[in-house]
């Protein structure tokens, strides 16, 4: 019945009603669109408010205007590390950025301050830095302790004193730019880290007055941790603060030398420890490893560290007729053993190899030699001829092993050749004899 | 007594093999002599290679245990504690590329000295069989010893096959037992090597042979109107034949002393491809070919393109005999002799820029 009732409102023959109808349907359709169009202006609205609420910043506005050294602060921080997770000026200077007079913008009532001094700078990067609550919605892993750290630092320590020379965050981090630590264009990223202390460290008018050395990058440029970490590029190479530490910077104590170094170098601290220099280079009041390793132009490690020759850091202490020179002489004597019947193993394998001999596994386990000749190495940290004994015996019964085994290859290679010759010789035999049968059959036929 | 006792053998032999209707055979059997005579020994000289495969091959079988954990391991211990273990292994290794090159000599002078005219259409077929068989011979062999080199050349050998459209993929995933070349492809070229393909060829073998006999030694078109000397087949060629195979046999020792075959290093999948990575010689004209095609011809990818013109041509090349109308009536066709050079010649020049490369 319902369709006769739509069918009665538009083919009704009431002329009135019908139009009646369409007046309604254009009054629906009309309203609809006003609504439409409130709404969306509504919305445009909303979002205009919005970004003036956003954009109203008056240190921005104001210090664009201002031009040059004013305005530089905007522009680096465009770059910045803080800008890039929201952060904005008044969030480390405090201020308050929607008022436009410069009395009210920067009253130091609601927090503002201009330029921390270096007394001030700790604490006032650690506002936020030392606040675990605060640091961990942007990165749940990161240190909070700097600020703590820095307290305990020769830099830290002369600043609180009044010195305002001393390193403060800034002065590695940068400030207005900071970039994050593993952005490689950070000072401090770790192939940057030599080039930002040798700022100050390597400037001897800087450091005037301060009674320490301005020769370490110097000197650490050509020790073997810097070819490792700026030609190999080896980021896990040492370099200034992996040893002094960075926000507790300083110069590790004589007898904490031996842990710094043994960070990376375990076994060889721990044998250290134990060995009888432990003690008599503590009673000396000289830095255990640096003894004979030096401290920023560590060399790569030879043989010749150790023994009774001149280039040996042995002789330094020990002389003649001294239990520890004997010792020295043993030690080296061993360590060239293995070395020498390594090197003849090596010659003849490769030999035999080079002549088509299948010596892989000799090869293979020469390898296994070497390693024990390395860590024969370590074990002369011991500084005791027994003990390195115990690693070095072994390693050269199976370089002699390793030794015999090229000499039987390149034996089984001359047996070879005879082997050929002989067979070419009777192949060659057989051939002529096929030759000769050939020619009296043809010979024959022919007469 | 000795004369009776082999007489009585004889006798007794003859009477149930027939040996007498063979040595008839034999004694008839006649090899025309001309200035292409010297062709003649290739045929022969790729059959004893092959035999020298096969009585290597068993013997390393004797050792050898595929496997991707075994296979490298099995053959580096063939190299280096069994007795004459090198020695047979670079064997095989020499023989198989001397008896593809006896192969591609033996098959070139045939085309080109137009044997494979009628009545020798199935020789040829027969001949085309046997020689995509030995390649398939070399492509799975080589990787048997599973090591770095093959093991990249197989993945590559492999990915060509799949790139043929429609059957493509069906193919490299029955050669690899799957999507990557593992343990399984190494198992199923083991299969293939030392039980399929040898069944196979030498059941061509067979046919092969029976058909060069039964027909006698194809003469040359311009030598075919003169009445040619003859050499008995039994013993004169026969014995110059074995005079071959001695000296074969020479080089091939001192090939195998000198240059014992390299093992290289186990495979690892993980491991990035080695640079430069070039199939075996025999397959280096192809290789090359496909390298130097662009990407794009036309609306097809310049391998898919390549991959189907080796198909085509293999094809083409299988039957020459039947397109090669002069020669169905017993003529001479100049074109096909030119393009038999040109083939020799793209094969020489590819292999050589492809080597250098």
């Amino acid at each position: 019945m319902k369709s006769h009732y739509l069918e009665k409102i538009f083919y009704t023959q009431q002329p009135y009603r019908r139009l009646k109808i369409i007046v309604i349907l254009l009054f629906l359709i009309l309203f609809a669109i006003i609504w439409a169009l409130t709404q969306g202006a509504k919305a445009e609205s909303d979002t205009a408010n919005t970004t003036a609420t956003k954009e109203k910043n008056s240190c921005v506005e104001c210090h664009t205007q201002m031009g040059e050294a004013l305005a530089h602060p905007v522009e680096a921080m465009q770059k910045d590390v803080h800008a890039e997770h929201n952060l904005s000026c008044a969030d480390c200077h405090g201020g308050d950025p929607t008022q436009f007079a410069p009395e009210l913008a920067m009253n130091p009532r609601k927090g503002f301050i201009a330029k921390p001094k270096p007394k001030e700078m700790a604490a006032f990067c650690g506002k936020c830095h030392s606040d675990a609550e605060f640091m961990k919605k942007f990165n749940p892993t990161m240190r909070v302790d700097q600020e703590h750290e820095y307290a305990t630092s020769v830099h830290g320590k002369r600043v609180q004193q009044g010195d305002e020379k001393p390193a403060t965050c800034i002065s590695c981090h940068g400030f207005h730019g900071i970039k994050a630590v593993n952005d490689a264009t950070s000072p401090v990223y770790p192939l940057n880290v030599a080039a930002t202390c040798s700022g100050c460290h390597a400037n001897a008018d800087y450091m005037r007055g301060y009674d320490i050395p301005t020769n370490q990058l110097e000197k650490y440029n050509h020790s073997v941790h810097a070819e490792a970490l700026q030609k190999k590029q080896d980021l896990s190479a040492p370099t200034c603060n992996d040893c002094h530490g960075n926000h507790g910077a300083a110069p590790p104590g004589v007898s904490a030398v031996a842990n710094v170094c043994g960070t990376c170098h375990s076994r060889q601290a721990e044998m250290f420890q134990k060995s009888p220099h432990n003690d008599a280079f503590a009673n000396m009041g000289v830095a255990g490893c640096a003894v004979c390793h030096s401290n920023h132009e560590i060399q790569t490690p030879s043989d010749e560290l150790i023994g009774t020759n001149d280039k040996s850091a042995c002789v330094n202490c020990h002389t003649q007729g001294d239990a520890g020179f004997a010792a020295a002489a043993t030690m080296r004597g061993m360590i060239s053993e293995l070395d020498e019947q390594i090197h003849d193993a090596d010659g003849l394998l490769t030999k035999a190899a080079k002549a088509g001999m299948e010596v892989s596994r000799p090869q293979f386990e020469l390898q296994e030699t070497r390693n024990q000749l390395v860590n024969a190495r370590v074990v002369v940290h011991s500084f005791s001829p027994t003990t390195l004994a115990n690693a070095v015996s072994p390693a050269i019964e199976s370089a002699k092993k390793q030794t015999e085994e090229g000499k039987q290859a390149l034996v089984e290679l001359r047996n070879r050749y005879k082997g050929l010759g002989l067979s070419l010789a009777f192949i060659f035999l057989a051939a002529m004899s096929v030759y000769l049968k050939i020619r009296q059959i043809e010979n024959g036929k022919n007469k | 007594m000795k004369l009776t006792l082999q007489s009585d053998t004889l006798t007794w032999l003859d009477d149930r093999v027939g040996i007498e209707t063979l040595k008839q055979l034999a004694q008839k059997k006649e090899v025309p002599l001309h200035r292409h005579t010297i062709w003649y020994y290739f045929g022969g000289m790729t059959l004893f290679l092959f035999a020298v495969q096969m009585i290597t091959g068993v013997l390393l079988l004797f050792y050898y245990k595929p496997g991707a954990e075994t296979a490298f391991e099995s053959v580096q211990y063939i190299m280096a504690d069994v007795r004459f273990g090198w020695l047979i292994r670079s064997i095989h290794s020499w023989s198989a590329n001397l008896m593809i090159f006896t192969m591609f000599v033996h098959m070139f002078s045939v085309f080109l000295l137009k044997a494979y005219r009628a009545p020798r259409e199935l020789t040829w077929v027969s001949g085309s069989l046997l020689f995509f068989i030995i390649l398939g011979f070399g492509f799975s062999g080589y990787l048997l010893p599973w090591n770095k080199l093959a093991y990249f050349a197989t993945k590559v050998g492999t990915e060509i096959a799949g790139v043929v459209p429609i059957i493509g993929q069906l193919v490299l995933r029955f050669l690899r037992g799957g999507d990557e070349v593992t343990g399984a492809t190494l198992t199923r070229f083991y299969g293939l090597h030392v039980s399929v393909l040898p069944a196979i060829t030498l059941l061509l073998l067979v046919a092969h042979i029976l058909f060069v006999q039964r027909q006698g030694m194809s003469v040359p078109k311009k030598f075919e109107s003169k009445k040619l000397p003859t050499m008995k087949f039994v013993p004169n060629f026969l014995l110059r034949d074995v005079l071959g195979w001695l000296l074969v046999f020479a080089a091939l020792i001192s090939l195998a002393t000198i240059f014992p075959w390299e093992l290289g290093e186990k495979a690892d999948p993980f491991a990035p491809a080695p640079a430069g990575i070039k199939p075996e010689w025999f397959f280096l004209f192809m290789f090359q070919t496909l390298k130097l095609l662009p990407a794009k011809i036309g609306f097809m990818d310049g391998e898919v393109l390549g991959a189907l013109a080796f198909g085509i041509g293999g094809m083409f090349w299988m039957l020459v005999p039947f397109l090669d109308r002069k020669a169905v009536n017993g003529k001479n066709h100049r074109l096909f002799t030119i393009l038999g050079v040109i083939i020799l010649l793209y094969i020489i020049t590819m292999t050589v820029w492809g080597y250098l490369a």
